[in-house]
């Protein structure tokens, strides 16, 4: 069954209209522009695009990192101004903090809100073994691998129960099988938990294996391009990438994705040009 | 799921270098020995290893080497808890205050490397010939080190760990014990290491100066006395008590970097 842009009014998260600029020497850039789009509870919602096309900026907007912006987010029929407790952000970055244990570190939201310990043990406990990380309870962090690491700041952030999953990349620094079953552990406890999960990607098999939808953003300024229905059957695992259909969802989005990072790499080849030109009239 | 990667496990201790380190003293002490006994090294200047190791004796039964050591080290303690407090402090406020960070880093840098022993007539004057002489030129030459690498450690803080800090909406006063003080930890410990290294060799270098206290006055009294085994033996103390101080703060910084 396709998944259906979901109202205003049915929606967990709305974003509308966000525009995000930036100061720089060469003059003021737009890096997302008119950016408005709907999530409704338990969907799984990538944002797609070439580098540069702002998704970092977005992801910032929607956590409440970035408060420099145009537009409105609202959660739950709340808007935001600054971090929720309702929306749980995964970075890119490695985050863990590498002075605590695996479960003192999925504790650190259940210890901000004053759980007693035992209880947020326990309880941490229970989110290290949704992320598969049972028997590493007590280790520290600088004895996992990055794969396990990014599910330890995942565990983390699901143990604060937030009602949307907003994850900027939290592959992208891993290797491609790592990805695949990263990406299944998440598919799976997005299934198990029925988490709205917003993802924010520059990789087209991750988000088509993902996603109920897709929203494909345009380069710089970032823009909606286009927003694809994914209508794959779940539950649905890596081995989907093998399929017929999951390779035409991948087609269709790379023809859209395609131009846009030609339009990047053009752009970032005069840019680097005219640096160029610039540093040899200097001299 | 199946572990998806190697695990990276603390290195182990390694017998090899300790053993390689161990010999080469070993051998220069002997070649040190042989030197002399054949002549090539005048033993008026320098004793054979062997009477210095016979000397040590004589520093436990007549010099009372061990209250010596422990007024040194109850020199180096106050020093050193005062290092921490003021060091660490001056770091946090260096690093929240943009201006006096700028106004100053420079100068206390420039601090860490002057050659403050040299002012300790002043500190005579001021204090008097007793041990808050020692105690207060020692916190002078090792406080920079800890405030230098105070701001280092908190301005080194990832990023994205003050992001996660903020996605979980924590007050600054969280934000600074949660996050910034832990993460900034090891290179704080790192400074208070370097700063009780510094205190160590100015309590013991200005009790040589004053004639005043514990190690460094029983150096300065064996040589008047020109006990040369006997000075060389104290030396020695003095050494392998700076190597195990060493060893100790840098096994205490270990352990820090895995414990919150």
């Amino acid at each position: 069954m396709a998944a259906t842009a979901p109202n205003a009014d049915d929606a967990i998260l709305v974003v509308d209209d966000i525009v995000v600029r930036y100061e720089t020497p060469e003059g003021p850039i737009t890096a997302v522009d008119d950016v408005s789009f709907q999530v409704k509870p338990g969907e799984f919602l990538s944002v797609i695009g070439p580098s540069g096309c702002g998704k970092s900026s977005l992801f910032n907007v929607i956590g409440g990192l970035l408060s420099h912006h145009q537009g409105v987010v609202t959660v739950a029929g709340e808007t935001i101004s600054s971090p929720h407790k309702a929306i749980g952000m995964v970075f890119q970055e490695e985050s863990t903090f590498p002075w605590r244990t695996v479960t003192d570190n999925v504790a650190f939201p259940l210890e901000l809100v004053g759980m007693p310990r035992d209880k947020r043990i326990e309880r941490a406990r229970h989110f290290i073994a949704l992320v598969g990380l049972e028997g590493f309870e007590n280790s520290y962090p600088g004895e996992l691998s990055g794969g396990m690491r990014q599910r330890v700041s995942l565990a983390r952030t699901l143990a604060a129960a937030p009602k949307i999953l907003l994850m900027d990349e939290p592959f992208a620094a891993l290797d491609e099988q790592t990805r695949l079953l990263l990406g299944d552990k998440v598919l799976q406890i997005q299934q198990q938990l029925k988490q709205t999960t917003l993802l924010i990607t520059h990789n087209i098999t991750e988000a088509v294996q993902m996603s109920d939808r897709i929203l494909v953003m345009t380069y710089r300024p970032g823009k909606v391009k286009r927003i694809v229905d994914i209508d794959l059957p779940r539950p649905r695992n890596s081995e989907i990438v093998g399929s017929e259909a999951f390779g035409r969802y991948v087609a269709q989005i790379w023809n859209d994705l395609r131009e846009e990072a030609s339009r990047g790499m053009r752009d970032e080849e005069s840019h680097m040009l005219h640096h160029h030109d610039h540093q040899g009239t200097g001299s | 799921m199946t572990h998806d990667a190697a695990i990276r496990r603390p290195p182990r201790a390694q017998v090899a270098p300790a053993a390689v380190g161990f010999a080469s003293i070993v051998t220069a002490l002997l070649l040190t020995e042989l030197l002399i006994r054949i002549g090539v090294i005048n033993r008026f200047i320098v004793p054979p290893p062997s009477e210095i190791a016979d000397s040590f004796y004589r520093l436990f039964a007549e010099e009372h080497i061990v209250r010596r050591f422990l007024l040194t080290a109850g020199e180096c303690l106050i020093t050193g808890v005062m290092i921490s407090a003021f060091g660490i402090a001056g770091g946090v406020l260096m690093h929240r205050v943009t201006l006096l960070r700028q106004a100053c880093e420079t100068w206390v840098a420039a601090f860490a490397a002057a050659p403050v022993v040299l002012a300790y007539p002043l500190f005579m004057v001021i204090f008097g010939r007793n041990a808050w002489t020692i105690i207060m030129l020692a916190f002078v030459a090792a406080l920079p080190p800890v405030i230098l690498k105070t701001i280092e450690g908190m301005a080194a803080t990832r990023k994205v760990l003050v992001d996660v800090g903020r996605s979980f909406n924590l007050t600054p006063t969280q934000q600074f014990r949660k996050i910034l003080f832990p993460a900034a930890l090891p290179a704080i410990f790192l400074g208070v290491r370097l700063g009780l290294v510094f205190a160590l060799i100015n309590v013991v270098g200005v009790e040589f100066l004053i004639n005043y206290g514990g190690l460094g006055q029983l150096i300065e009294d064996l040589a008047e006395r020109y006990d040369l085994a006997g000075t060389y033996a104290a030396i020695c103390f003095v050494i392998l008590v700076s190597v195990l101080f060493f060893i100790a703060l840098e096994k205490i910084e270990r352990w820090l970097r895995l414990v919150d």
